[in-house]
């Protein structure tokens, strides 16, 4: 239908995918790309409040988060971190392939980027497995949580338990994994959102919609898949590496 | 077609400096340096990494003006929104609270 509407207000030749309230192809692919802009302005100030919370309590209780954050196991952390970078480029070079109009290798990236997308998730699920069964969950429903010496004293020879240094608050050490929980948690919601996305580009990637006039679809797709790694690149120090250095003391 | 096409060279040349950036925040993170130093350097890698990312795979480089402008809105509010937010916190317990 909204070709027909393109045919009526446009010159009989333009293309078919150009909506009938812009001028040419150029304006509506850098209005598409302004909006999706404005929508990651959006996106910014959503986690930036989330950063600005794990500023404070950072700030706050510098102990506990160091002791809470060497719990976290930084090497699935660093893969994550290289998947999503690797997951980025394939992104990148899919935006390219569509550019110069080569179909082939625009659905060989866009399927890179997605198991790449999936494998991350992969892993993610199961670190927080693996803090499932640590106890670590904050909050009052799944008790046991290690760094408690109450729990602790049942006979338990777990190494990880009585590690708490003196003045650090059990409670502290929970908010980091309040902090921790919702911010993989929003990043991963992100994931899971865009691997959803991913699978509608491919499809229309796989139909032929994508001409070299034509694949703001995956360009624009491409900003938000970036963002999502660029949150990923804060979060990988700020969570799993911040306490490192003090492992030794 | 006014679209700039950025060539798979310049994609590798970045991919590049996100692994290296990627490994040397894991080796800093291991160094004992001295205050709030290991912070700054995790940051500061951080941050690089998220321009080369933001310039390039996302093309900003060569976006227009208006683009640029949309970006550095955001910042400067988030910037506004840590500024406050810490001033406010970092200076709460400067002065004695007095009660009668």
């Amino acid at each position: 239908m909204a070709e027909g509407l393109a045919t009526t207000e446009h010159e009989p030749h333009a293309h078919p995918a150009l909506q009938h309230h812009f001028e040419n192809m150029e304006q509506q692919r850098e209005a598409g790309t302004l909006g999706m802009w404005v929508f990651l302005v959006t996106e910014i100030m959503f986690f930036g409040g989330m950063f600005l919370a794990y500023t404070l309590y950072r700030y706050k209780y510098p102990d506990a988060f160091a002791v809470a954050s060497n719990h976290l196991d930084w090497k699935l952390g660093g893969v994550n971190t290289l998947v999503l970078i690797v997951s980025s480029f394939t992104m990148a070079m899919a935006v390219f392939s569509t550019q110069i109009g080569k179909r082939r290798n625009t659905i060989i990236f866009l399927v890179l980027t997605l198991v790449l997308g999936l494998a991350f998730l992969g892993i993610k699920a199961v670190e927080w497995n693996t803090k499932y069964h640590d106890h670590l969950i904050p909050g009052q429903l799944i008790p046991g949580n290690p760094f408690n010496p109450a729990v602790a004293q049942h006979g338990d020879t777990d190494p990880h338990k009585f590690h708490l240094p003196e003045g650090v608050s059990v409670r502290h050490v929970e908010m980091f994994y309040w902090i921790y929980f919702i911010m993989t948690g929003m990043h991963a919601l992100h994931m899971i959102i865009g691997a959803g996305i991913l699978i509608v580009i491919l499809i229309m990637a796989w139909r032929g919609k994508f001409s070299p006039e034509y694949h703001a679809p995956v360009e624009i797709f491409g900003l938000y898949w970036h963002f999502v790694d660029i949150i990923w690149i804060f979060l990988f120090p700020l969570l799993y590496l911040l306490g490192r250095h003090l492992e030794g003391h | 077609m006014s679209e700039h096409i950025v060539y798979p060279r310049v994609y590798i040349g970045i991919f590049l400096v996100l692994l290296v950036g990627t490994v040397i925040t894991v080796l800093a993170a291991f160094q004992d340096f001295p205050g709030p130093l290991n912070a700054i350097v995790a940051l500061t890698i951080a941050t690089v990494k998220a321009t080369f990312v933001v310039l390039y795979f996302m093309h900003v480089r060569y976006s227009g003006r208006l683009i640029w402008l949309v970006i550095a809105a955001a910042l400067f509010w988030m910037g506004i929104m840590f500024a406050l937010t810490l001033s406010d916190y970092s200076s709460r317990d400067w002065l004695p609270i007095t009660t009668s």
